[in-house]
């Protein structure tokens, strides 16, 4: 079955005054698909992360979101500048944020953590200098 | 432990109130500055208490369903942050009292913490 492309938007690098716009609109969304609240949540931690993320680490990039009745699949495609090393991006604690993010809250080497840990399953795929490519699977609980 | 009485074992000032929500009941409770360590609690209707007090709070709360922010060490939050939370309906306060303080009085009330989804 195709999935319906639900959220399809621009993020732009350090744009603070926008973050979780995108994420509070796909939550409105996916509550007015009558999706259960738990995997409602779960799917906004997700797509809030990798929304900030966006913000603070890309050039820049591409935040979409797809459903059918089984799964919604989040997927964040950026402009650069790519992770060099994967595994290390996963590390609990491990961030390459500056002083001035820590400062907001973000940067503790936790958000892609949460990205993993509330999805059913994850594929990342990145070029450095180039781009990186995130997509998060969430399985709806029937 | 009802909402309106948190708010007096921890003096709080209101900053955005609804009246007839101070009957909230608050089981659970997460302190924390980093909004990563906020949104690992996946569970809903937590009060939030944190010395952060930009919007990012607010979105924060909104993603996983928190609809109390207590800000503590006197900080008040920016425009912005009151107006998102105005907009989101959640409430905020503030207390004069530093974070770890805060936190043991909510827990010695009775308000417990949520349980952690863990990593697999």
């Amino acid at each position: 079955m195709k999935k319906k492309k639900i959220i399809d938007s621009e993020i732009k690098k350090r744009d603070f005054a926008s973050g979780g716009e995108v994420s509070s609109k796909l939550k409105s969304l996916l509550r007015k698909l009558g999706v259960n609240n738990k995997d409602i949540r779960r799917t906004s931690i997700i797509t809030y992360e990798l929304e900030m993320n966006l913000i603070i680490h890309s050039e820049g990039g591409k935040l979409k979101a797809f459903i059918d009745t089984e799964e919604i699949i989040i997927v964040s495609d950026d402009n650069g500048p790519g992770i060099k090393d994967i595994d290390r991006a996963f590390e609990p604690g491990y961030s390459t944020a500056t002083d001035d993010i820590r400062e907001l809250g973000f940067g503790a080497g936790m958000g892609l953590n949460n990205v993993k840990r509330f999805s059913n399953d994850i594929e990342v795929e990145s070029k450095p200098g180039e781009y990186t490519k995130l997509k998060a699977i969430i399985t709806i609980e029937k | 432990m009802k909402l309106k009485e948190i708010k007096e074992h921890l003096n709080l000032k209101e900053i955005y109130e609804i009246p007839n929500k101070v009957d909230i009941d608050v089981t659970t409770a997460c302190g924390a500055d980093l909004m990563s360590d906020v949104l690992a609690f996946s569970n809903a209707k937590t009060m939030l208490i944190t010395g952060l007090t930009n919007p990012q709070v607010i979105r924060t709360s909104e993603m996983i369903g928190i609809k109390i922010v207590i800000f503590v060490r006197g900080k008040n939050p920016v425009k912005e942050t009151i107006e998102l939370a105005k907009e989101k309906e959640i409430l905020l306060y503030m207390t004069e009292k530093p974070m770890f303080e805060a936190c043991g009085i909510l827990f010695n009330l009775g308000v417990k913490p949520e349980k952690m989804v863990k990593i697999e």
